[in-house]
């Protein structure tokens, strides 16, 4: 339901009682596209062998990305899986400090010692970026535990994959939000296959949001292609863990139009099933067309916009390229905070 | 000073550090209304109230990480183990997040907190709950690995580790925490790194930690009613390790025995030995000898068991043949 919204004599578009800005989704349209022309930069960096190692791309979930973003406070806690490029750019950080993390550099958000799986920026409370499928779900609980413990009323918004959602440690973190009324938002990017097994092959409940029924913890489903969606959604379930309430599980049915990672080719699935969703689906054409019906933009303005966006990632690689590798001294920092100078092995040396 | 047990030294410790600091919590199963499955947290809840004693389900690898985010956040967990066993569970937690977290993360996120609980073998408990995991810890780069041999050692030691700004594994000895001893009174800090001479002797040097250190004094004794004098040195640190001491030790008495309840192959013993013989080759007056755990899981049998763990008869004996005197 889009309606042009006259009340406040502001331009905007109203959804499920919900006013949006003309101003705020120009930026959450911007920051979609700016999510989805990084990644296809990444991709083809990857391609040049630039980039190393395993890299995961977002493409096709930046609703999901951009809508919990727009549904969060700064202050929140957010950490999620390896494919975290999108989040961290959702989240406000420095576009060149990603890129020059995935090139190695010495300028990169951690230095040049994560990578792609391991972006982290503790002045934005994003904390990670783990690459150790659902690890990152005990670790959002504990960010919760602080939060209560300090009673500070921030909430920690912890994502993983339909894949992750297997693991025994995501099961351990319900009992123990459920039954200490953590302030935590569990979410599921569901984008339907792990790594290359589908989501019915792997899960016998394949209604995710559902998983937390025996530990007491209400789930909804939302439509992850549509960041509007998203982001109210989001607000219902931030909104529901700050009041004390406790945890809440929020499955965002998602697609991601890329391989599970660079060395994927994807053959798991059909080319007719890619389209559906790139063509049918897509969150960005699909906010654009909201725009455009709105009154608020144009589809010349955003073929200028794709152009500028494009130009700002050519112009981000291009400085993080620019950058020198990390100096080799930097192979000893940040192992040990209190190092013990006279105890073996000792700090900075070989033998 | 009071002769308190090693388990109330363990307390004490604890108590003072979170009357000291208001981050410190403690959490683990049967730590708060049970007063702790070996009673090392009793009186704890009702001086420090659930906020900040925490009882938890059986769930190692969950509240190993709710510990791992929660210091993260800022505040200095100290998460029990009701044995080290069951820390293997966690293990996740401990070497892929708390270890790594601070290098992984460029130097934004600390992980200060404390991981202890009960190690080694204890009685008649079989294979599953009787083994040594110091050794694993202690090849992780990013993890402190401290093991107290006395009730002094254990406030100590305990104290400075909640103290420590890194993650700290902290392996106390079941069969230690009825142990009495002299324990300092109020504030006590033993700073990490650091180890102990427990014995002063000239002829040869006995390495031992955790329960094996009474192992080796009790040697030292025997040694010395056959005119044997030996010193004993309990490194207190496993990792990082204070191999100066060891090695001035070494350099006095030219024969090492090094003593550890665990399994021999890639243990603590391999590493202090080769440690000797790369620093220390040419005072050495013989090979270093090793004392360990048979390479058995750890069998129910009284006979068995006994056979199976290191015994003072067999630390005269390494002595001896390290003396020539076998």
């Amino acid at each position: 339901m889009t309606t042009k919204n006259q009340e406040e004599n502001q331009a905007g578009i109203t959804q499920e009682g919900r006013f949006y800005s003309a101003e705020r989704l120009h930026a959450m349209h911007d920051m979609m596209l700016y999510i989805r022309r990084f990644e296809e930069k990444a991709g083809q960096m990857y391609g040049l062998k630039k980039i190393g190692g395993f890299c995961h791309l977002c493409n096709g979930q930046e609703a999901v990305c951009v809508g919990m973003e727009e549904a969060s406070e700064p202050t929140d806690y957010m950490m999620t899986s390896y494919r975290d490029h999108g989040h961290i750019i959702a989240r406000g950080s420095d576009p060149t400090a990603i890129m020059a993390e995935l090139l190695g550099r010495a300028g990169g958000i951690v230095g040049g010692k994560g990578g792609s799986m391991h972006m982290f920026d503790k002045e934005k409370n994003f904390a990670g970026g783990n690459g150790i499928v659902g690890e990152q779900v005990p670790i959002g609980t504990g960010f919760a535990f602080a939060s209560k413990y300090n009673d500070d009323k921030r909430v920690s918004i912890t994502i993983m994959g339909d894949g992750g959602v297997n693991q025994g440690a995501v099961y351990e973190s319900f009992n123990m939000a459920a039954l200490w009324k953590l302030p935590v938002v569990f979410v599921i990017e569901n984008n339907q296959y792990a790594m290359g097994t589908s989501l019915s092959r792997a899960s016998a409940e394949t209604h995710l949001y559902k998983r937390g029924i025996s530990f007491k913890v209400p789930g909804i489903q939302v439509d992850g292609m549509d960041v509007l969606e998203v982001e109210r959604k989001m607000a219902e379930a931030i909104e529901h863990a700050r009041s004390g309430k406790g945890p809440m599980i929020v499955e965002m049915m998602t697609y991601r139009y890329r391989g599970h990672s660079m060395s994927d080719p994807a053959t798991y699935r059909t080319r007719d099933e890619v389209d559906e969703w790139r063509s049918g689906r897509d969150p960005i054409v699909r906010l654009q067309k909201q725009m455009i019906e709105a009154g608020l933009s144009t589809e010349a303005d955003f073929k200028q916009k794709d152009k500028d966006i494009k130009k700002e990632v050519v112009a981000v690689a291009k400085a993080a390229e620019a950058q020198p590798e990390p100096d080799l001294s930097a192979l000893w920092d940040d192992i040990i905070t209190d190092e013990i100078p006279n105890a073996y092995p000792y700090p900075r040396q070989v033998g | 000073m009071a002769k308190i047990t090693y388990r109330d030294a363990l307390n004490q410790a604890m108590c003072q550090e979170m009357e000291r600091d208001e981050r410190v919590f403690l959490m683990g199963e049967e730590v708060a209304e049970y007063n702790g499955a070996y009673k090392v947290s009793q009186g704890m809840l009702d001086k420090f109230g659930p906020r900040r004693v925490i009882d938890t389900p059986i769930t190692e690898l969950g509240f190993a990480g709710l510990g791992v985010g929660a210091a993260m956040a800022g505040l200095r967990p100290v998460i029990e183990f009701m044995t080290w066993n069951f820390a293997i569970l966690a293990a996740d937690q401990i070497v892929n997040a708390a270890a790594k977290m601070k290098y992984m993360t460029g130097g934004q996120y600390d992980c200060p907190m404390v991981f202890r609980g009960a190690g080694g073998a204890a009685a008649r408990v079989s294979s599953q709950h009787s083994q040594a995991f110091e050794n694993w810890y202690a090849n992780i780069p990013g993890l402190k690995v401290v093991m107290p041999s006395n009730p002094a050692d254990a406030k100590g030691l305990l104290a400075a580790s909640i103290r420590d700004n890194d993650t700290v594994i902290f392996i106390e000895n079941e069969m230690n925490y009825g142990d009495i001893g002299e324990v300092p009174e109020g504030e006590y800090i033993i700073p990490l790194g650091k180890a102990d001479i427990k014995r002063v002797g000239s002829d040869v040097t006995l390495i031992a930690h955790s329960r094996m250190t009474g192992y080796a004094l009790l040697a030292a004794e025997e040694l010395a009613k056959q005119g044997i004098d030996a010193e004993v040195v309990d490194p207190r640190t496993i990792r990082p390790l204070d191999e100066a001491t060891i090695l001035t030790s070494v350099a006095k008495t030219n024969r090492a025995v090094v003593i550890e309840e665990g399994w021999r192959f890639a243990g603590i013993g391999a590493e202090i030995s080769a440690r000797i013989m790369e620093k220390a080759f040419d005072d050495l007056d013989a090979p270093v000898a090793r004392v360990t755990g048979k390479d058995v899981p750890m069998p129910y049998a009284a006979n068995l068991e006994n056979y199976a763990l290191p015994s003072v008869a067999e630390i005269v004996e390494a002595a001896r043949v390290v003396c020539n005197r076998a």
